[in-house]
Formats: C-alpha cells, sequence, structure tokens
C-alpha cells in the first residue's frame, strides 16, 4: 500500500459520526426468519409513525436493533454495537432481561456482523448507553407484550390476568403456565413498534442497575474469549505488507524476484501494494525481508520540534467550530479591563496513540465473488464500504464480522489491515490472515491530533470570573463550551494541517480543553489567592457539576494541608451529558526529579446508572488512560518517520504509576443514562497539574507534563 | 537447524513441525490452536503473551520455540482443571479485574508464576 498522502491524513477529528450512509439493503421479514429461524421477532423501528406493513413485504429501513424469541426459549438481541471492553455485551443483555422478567444468562446478543444486524454507524461517541439501550427496552418491552398475546390466547384466560417471570408467562397460581419457547413454537410473528413504547421506569428497575457480573468472564480467565486475533480459518495463510519508510514515500522501483523464489510463498503485487503470504507468519515475514524495495525520497515534513509553531501558523478558523462550542458575547477587552488579575497563556497537547493492546487484524475468506472478512473495528457497516470500494465491489458481496476486540479507544474506525487481507486472499484464493504488529500499529494507525491552545482570562478579587477567550488550533470543539458563568466569552476553534493522520480518541478534544481550562482556572483562583474549589463554585451554575465537585472534594478531604512534599489539584468537566470532578495528590522527589500521583478521587455522575461495578471499572480505566496521556504518552515524529514506535520508547502507565483509586458514583435515577466510556478521562490531567503546581509552584503547560521527570531549581 | 517436533504443553506431549527460530507464541497460537496467550507488543514489554517454562514466567512472543524443547510448557487454557477454575482465576472473576480481557490470560500466568514462588507477596513485589 502507498504511504497516504497529506490530503488523505487530514480525517476531520470531530466529523467522522456523519460518515455513512444509511442501511442500503432492504430487508424483508423473510430475511429476518432466515437468519434467526421460526419464533416471535420484534424489530425497533427508529421513526415514530409506524406504517402499516403489507404481510411478507419489506420491513422500514430503519431498523435499529431486533430481537428474537426462539422455540428453544433462547432470547437473541441483534446490534450493530461491538464490544471493545466496555462491556455493553452485558449492560445491554440486562436492559432485554429486565423487560422481558428473564435471567440475564438467557440472553445472547448477536452483535456487528453486517449479514445479521441492522445498519449501525459505529461504536463511538459514548452514544451506545443513550442511543441503543432506549431501543432495546422498548423491543424487549414490546416483545413481552406479544407473549402475552400469544399466552392468552393459547391458555384461553384473560390478558390482564398473566404475569411474565423467570422466562415464563403464567396466570393466577401458576395456570396456565407457558415458557416463551411453547409460545413461539411454530410462531412467525413478527412485530414492527415504533420508538415509543412505554417501559419500566428506572426506580422500578431489578436487573438493570445492579452489579451483574460480566457475561465472558469465565471466558476472559480461561483464555477461550475469541478475539479478532483468534479467528482461525481452514487453510488459513499468513500475509504480510510492504510499508513505506517514510509517510507520502513513493515507490520507484521493486523486486520480489527472490521472495517468489521461495517454495510456499506467494508475492502479491497490484500498483505500489506489495504483499507475502506464507503458511506461517514467519515465512511471510521473512519473504518480505528479501523483498527489495526502492523509495523515491519523502517530502520534507514537518516533525514534533516544529510541531506547535505550524498548528499555530496553518490554522484557519472553523465555522463556530468544528466540534460545536465557538461562541462569542460581550468584550473580552472590557473583561480584562475590568479583572483585577488575568491569566494570558498558551497550552499544548502532542499527538498521543490510542494503543490498544490487541493490535489491528483480520483474516479474509472469499467465496465466489463474495468476501467475509473478519476483523476488529468500531464501524463495521463503514469498514464494508472500504473493502468494497478497495476490492472494486459492491456492498453486498462484503460481509463484515467483529469478533469482540482487544480495545479500540476511537483508535479503531478505519482498518487497513482488512482490505489487505482481502486484497491478498483474493490473489491466493485461500484466506488470509493480515496482523498488524506493534510497529505498524503506531505507525499506521491514527493518533489523538495535537493542539495548541490558547486562553486570555481574567477574574476580580472576589472570585468574579469576568473575561474568557479560549481557541484550540488542531483538536476541535469538544469540552470548549465554558461550564463556568462569565459575562464576556470568545470560544473558538481553528483547523491546521496535521503532519500526522489524525483522527477520533477517547472523549476527543475535551481532554485537552478541559486540561487547559482547568488549569487556568487555577491559575487564577493562585492568583486573586482565593481557594480553587471555591473560586470554581462561586461560577460554577450547573447543579450536576456542582455535586460531582462536592463529592470529590467530600471524599479526598479538600481542605486540609497536604505533608511536605505533597500537593493537592482538582478539576472538574463535562461532556456528552455526563460530569465528572477529579481530585489528586502528588509527590515530589527533587533529588529524583520524579513525580508520582498518589492519590485520585474521582466523583462522576451520568444520570440513571447501568451496572455500579462496571461503570466504576470505566472510572478506573479512564483515569488510568488519562495518566499516560498526563504525565508522559507522546509521539515523537521527523521527516514523515515514527521515531518511537514501540513499548520500550512510548511509556504506558504501569501498575508502578497506578495511584489509590477511588471512586465516588452519584446515582440519578430520575436522568436518562448517558454513556461513561469517555467523560471519566477528561478530569486526571488538570488535577495532576494542579496538585504539581501546588507542591512545586511549578505550572506545567503541555501534556504530557513530565515526559522527563521533573527539575525544580 | 532442525525443526522443532515436539513441545509438552500442559502435560501432554504434543507434535508440532516448527522452524526452531520461530517465536513460541506464534507456534502455541498458529500450530496449536492454544490462542489464550495473546500478541500485544513482540518485544517482551506487556505481558499478554506470558506463559511458563517450567514453571517460570517467560514472555512467548521473544522466546524461540527451540528453548522451550523439553520443557513443560504451561498456558492458561491448562490452568482449570476440568470445570473447576483455579483460585486465581476465581479471584479474577469475584472482582470483575477485567474490561476487554485480552491482557488477562498473561496476567492470570503471570500472577500464577509469582504466587507459587512467593505466596504473600507486597505491594512492591507485584508492580
Ligand atoms: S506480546 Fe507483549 S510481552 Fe510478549
Amino acid at each position: 500500500m502507498n504511504a497516504p498522502t497529506l490530503d488523505e491524513l487530514a480525517i476531520d477529528p470531530e466529523r467522522y459520526e456523519l460518515l455513512d450512509a444509511l442501511f442500503n439493503a432492504e430487508a424483508t421479514r423473510r430475511d429476518f426468519f432466515r437468519i434467526a429461524g421460526a419464533g416471535v421477532i420484534v424489530a425497533l423501528f427508529l421513526e415514530t409513525e409506524v406504517v402499516a406493513q403489507p404481510k411478507g413485504g419489506p420491513v422500514p429501513r430503519e431498523i435499529g436493533a431486533w430481537i428474537h424469541i426462539g422455540e428453544d426459549n433462547a432470547i437473541t438481541v441483534y446490534s450493530g454495537k461491538v464490544e471493545i471492553g466496555q462491556n455493553i455485551r452485558t449492560s445491554l443483555a440486562q436492559v432485554v432481561a429486565e423487560e422481558l422478567h428473564s435471567p440475564v444468562k438467557s440472553i445472547r446478543m448477536v452483535m456487528a456482523d453486517t449479514a445479521m444486524v441492522p445498519f449501525d454507524a459505529g461504536t463511538f461517541g459514548s452514544r451506545t448507553t443513550p442511543a441503543m439501550m432506549p431501543q432495546l427496552r422498548r423491543a424487549a418491552a414490546a416483545a413481552r407484550e406479544v407473549l402475552l398475546d400469544l399466552a392468552a390466547g393459547k391458555g384461553k384466560t384473560e390478558r390482564d390476568k398473566l404475569t411474565v417471570a423467570d422466562g415464563k408467562v403464567a396466570g393466577p397460581d401458576g395456570k396456565p403456565s407457558f415458557t416463551f419457547g411453547q409460545l413461539t413454537k411454530g410462531q412467525k410473528v413478527m412485530k414492527v413498534i415504533p420508538a415509543t413504547v412505554a417501559t419500566t421506569p428506572a426506580n422500578k428497575w431489578t436487573v438493570v442497575g445492579t452489579s451483574v457480573p460480566k457475561v465472558d468472564g469465565r471466558a476472559f480467565v480461561t483464555g477461550t474469549h475469541q478475539y479478532g486475533s483468534d479467528v482461525r480459518r481452514k487453510g488459513m495463510l499468513f500475509g504480510k505488507v510492504l510499508r513505506a519508510p517514510a509517510f507520502g514515500a513513493k515507490l520507484t522501483s521493486v523486486d520480489v524476484k527472490a521472495a517468489e523464489a521461495k517454495p510456499g510463498l506467494t508475492v502479491v503485487r497490484t500498483g505500489d501494494f506489495v504483499g507475502v503470504v506464507g503458511p506461517t507468519e514467519y515465512e511471510a515475514m521473512k519473504g518480505l525481508a528479501l523483498v527489495k524495495a526502492e523509495w523515491a525520497n519523502p517530502p520534507k515534513q514537518v516533525g514534533a520540534k516544529e510541531l506547535f509553531k505550524h498548528l499555530k501558523e496553518t490554522g484557519r478558523a472553523g465555522k463556530g467550530g468544528f466540534g460545536g462550542g465557538g461562541v462569542a458575547q460581550g468584550s473580552i477587552e472590557m473583561g480584562i479591563k475590568a479583572a483585577d488579575k488575568t491569566v494570558k497563556e498558551t497550552y499544548t497537547l502532542a499527538y498521543i496513540a490510542h494503543v490498544p493492546l490487541e493490535p489491528r487484524v483480520a483474516v479474509a475468506e472469499w467465496e465466489g465473488d463474495k468476501v467475509t472478512v473478519w476483523t476488529g473495528t468500531q464501524r463495521p457497516f463503514g469498514v464494508r464500504g472500504d473493502v468494497a470500494n478497495a476490492l472494486g465491489v459492491t456492498q453486498d458481496k462484503v460481509r463484515v464480522i467483529v469478533p469482540d476486540m482487544g480495545s479500540g479507544y476511537g483508535g479503531k474506525h478505519n482498518v487497513d489491515a482488512a482490505i489487505e487481507a482481502a486484497r491478498l486472499a483474493k490473489a491466493t484464493g485461500k484466506p488470509v490472515r493480515v496482523a498488524f504488529t506493534r510497529e505498524e500499529e503506531f505507525t499506521w494507525a491514527y493518533f489523538r491530533p495535537a493542539a495548541v491552545i490558547e486562553v486570555n482570562a481574567g477574574a476580580k478579587k472576589d472570585g468574579t470570573l469576568t473575561a474568557w477567550e479560549f481557541a484550540n488550533y488542531n483538536a476541535g470543539g469538544s469540552g470548549l463550551r465554558m461550564p463556568y458563568a462569565v459575562a464576556n466569552v470568545k470560544t473558538n476553534t481553528y483547523s491546521s494541517q496535521t503532519p500526522l493522520r489524525q483522527g477520533a480518541y477517547r472523549a476527543l478534544a475535551s481532554t485537552g480543553n478541559n486540561f487547559a481550562r482547568e488549569s487556568v482556572m487555577d491559575e487564577l483562583a493562585h492568583a486573586i489567592g482565593m481557594d480553587p474549589l471555591e473560586f470554581r463554585f462561586k461560577n460554577l451554575k450547573d447543579a450536576r457539576l456542582k455535586a460531582v465537585l462536592e463529592a470529590a472534594a467530600k471524599q479526598f478531604g479538600w481542605g486540609k494541608k497536604p505533608d511536605a512534599g505533597r500537593g493537592f489539584g482538582l478539576a472538574c468537566g463535562t461532556e456528552k451529558g455526563s460530569f465528572v470532578a477529579t481530585c489528586a495528590e502528588i509527590a515530589f522527589d527533587k533529588a529524583k526529579k520524579d513525580v508520582r500521583v498518589i492519590r485520585a478521587v474521582t466523583a462522576f455522575e451520568c444520570g440513571a446508572i447501568l451496572n455500579p461495578d462496571h461503570l466504576k471499572n470505566q472510572v478506573e480505566g479512564c483515569v488510568m488512560m488519562g495518566l499516560g496521556g498526563a504525565l508522559f504518552e507522546q509521539i515523537d515524529f521527523a521527516d514523515g518517520k515514527i521515531l518511537n514506535p514501540d513499548f520500550a520508547n512510548y511509556p504506558l502507565p504501569r501498575f508502578r504509576d497506578t495511584p489509590i483509586l477511588e471512586t465516588v458514583l452519584l446515582d440519578r435515577k430520575d436522568l436518562d443514562s448517558a454513556g461513561a466510556g469517555e467523560t471519566p478521562i477528561i478530569g486526571i490531567a488538570p488535577a495532576v497539574g494542579n496538585a504539581i503546581f501546588a507542591a512545586t509552584g511549578v505550572r506545567l503547560r503541555s501534556m504530557p507534563m513530565i515526559p522527563n521527570g521533573l527539575e525544580v531549581k | 537447524m532442525p525443526p522443532v517436533k515436539e513441545l509438552h504443553v500442559n502435560g501432554a506431549a504434543r507434535p508440532v513441525d516448527a522452524d526452531p527460530a520461530r517465536m513460541l507464541l506464534s507456534v502455541l497460537r498458529d500450530d496449536l490452536g492454544l490462542t489464550g496467550a495473546k500478541y500485544g507488543c513482540g518485544e517482551a514489554h506487556c505481558g499478554a503473551c506470558t506463559v511458563l517454562l517450567d514453571g517460570r514466567a517467560v514472555r512467548s512472543c521473544t522466546t524461540r520455540v527451540e528453548s522451550a524443547a523439553g520443557k513443560k510448557v504451561s498456558t492458561i487454557e491448562g490452568l482449570a482443571v476440568g470445570e473447576k477454575l483455579h483460585a486465581i482465576q476465581e479471584a479474577y472473576i469475584a472482582v470483575g479485574a477485567m474490561q476487554c480481557g485480552y491482557c488477562i490470560p498473561g496476567m492470570i500466568m503471570s500472577a500464577l508464576a509469582l504466587l507459587t514462588k512467593n505466596p504473600e507477596p507486597t505491594r512492591d513485589e507485584i508492580i
């Protein structure tokens, strides 16, 4: 494959949710029963009005999810979402179990197989809980009503005397009593429902809202859980692909004779794509080493050293901020004049990698003119389109199956391995597996956008914020919105030329924007001599944000004095309908120039909690992941080369970096559940930065903050 | 160098036919179908590929298969006895210590090696 050009590199980091066209196949009732077998099917129609459907005719295009109840009592949920470690196999099953009054273990989730599930744009943006969960609740509630109808007919009983419990429909005193399978046997009932069916309110939940253990726990600990990298097909071969020595380098000549001469190896070449296929990965790798390729010198490219200057110089004003949040109100000039203290500073954010522990991997197998690809991606239908385009076939010839993934973090929207495997499989006529090495994953995936953030702010001695001017170059508008009340405010985003391929990352730009905002709030608080917590409360209007801040401060014991060499810091933020506050304690060892994060307390609120234990996992995972970007993760690059594409040179948080983690969850049963996989990451970096300032008097304005430790004179 | 013809894995002799320079991880996963150990980095850093060689934890991604010949290889697949899980596996489930689960087999095998040597390690010994 050729190295991407600069234009191709410029994936707008926050427009990815708009990439996909709608489901392009007309499913019919027969299709559903062919996939699922006889029984009862409830499909959720996303539009609010149900259009009368001709019997056996096409079902509406906008199906969000569907549930099948078979003759064997099995309840099967079909959804386009993917499992990346957020454990939605469990939380979505809980939701269905709740409405169908059935055990969680009786529910099977069929996920992300483009031949089996309705179209889904992808698993990202914390959308599964607020969007998919209500759909499944409604579909399951409607399925329960169908079962009641069937039981009333079959048992010749009054419908309102029947109850559904423990996977059965029964009358008073248990008579009559039918299992779900007895009711659905021989049936081909299909019900298409609108998105408005009534469901069980949160305060009546018995399954949702409890810490149901992960449904795949046993498979995880026995090593039997099947990830994309574990897919093995009969006669499967292994492929390796020739990579350019630098981004933008053009292949000028290639000699594959030596590789071709090796028995068992096939060399595939189309244009600039060169791949070697062999019976083992080792042989394919050795074969690839025999390929002699000449590359034209790549164009001169911006490196890490010139990065921030470059982002600033190439920045063009977004139309109100391409991630939203661009506003202008009042006058910054007046606000600054009215202030007793002002802060005018530039913050920066390095490129970082997602580092999912499972690198990109795909297995492709052709049958006639159709190809099936098993791969880990957050956009199964998107990758189906990518493979179809690359191979010159229509999308109906491509089936993408997404086994559960060894994580993604927003980093698996595109999967070049899927296209490469499909090419190599086509050329060899055998199933082919392409697995990225860690170095390939570091180099040929995409990065979290780097950023320059400029802030100009002022406050009065009494704590009133008077001016807030905030601009983000390159990373986007998530978290740009000012949660504090201020009369004069101007926020904006600028899109810059990015020297590296960049894209979505857990919580998008809000990590960087929150880091800059919460650090500047701390700077202002110190400038006017006010406690940082008090300063925030003085300017906060949002009751939900106040509540998490209060909860975190209380648990942490904010207000007490740190021991010598220690420092306390706090930060808060809101994004995607959820709210976080983090307090951190750090220890500074001046002689060793070392900063350790000792303790991190995070309070989090995302509406009604679906599964407290899993939610805690998400919060803790976010804090640990956020620590890496806060302290030491950064991509080093120059002239189109990644200079630290391995774990030896790209440090990640280890066990030894783990602080004492405390999590306070605020359960708001009165509010809709929001997603929780992203927002808890945004509090840790500023909390740690503010704690470092408290301990050392040094203000760190770049993420990562201490890639080489901290020297204080 | 002659190919490696046999490995002792989880208490049984398993015939293989592997180039001695290949890594143990690849032979376990690709030739023997034991996919519990995972590839995470290939550079002995992450530990997702950890298995035991004669009871000692090794990174199988950088262990040549020839150095495993004649030794006892233990992988996650051999840890449970029938349906009965090992205490470490039980513990991971009990506290839900997993998210995507990808690294868990490596973590459990590392924990097994540590606890066999040192049943009551301190926090410092663990990290
Ligand atoms: S795969 Fe990471 S240590 Fe072996």
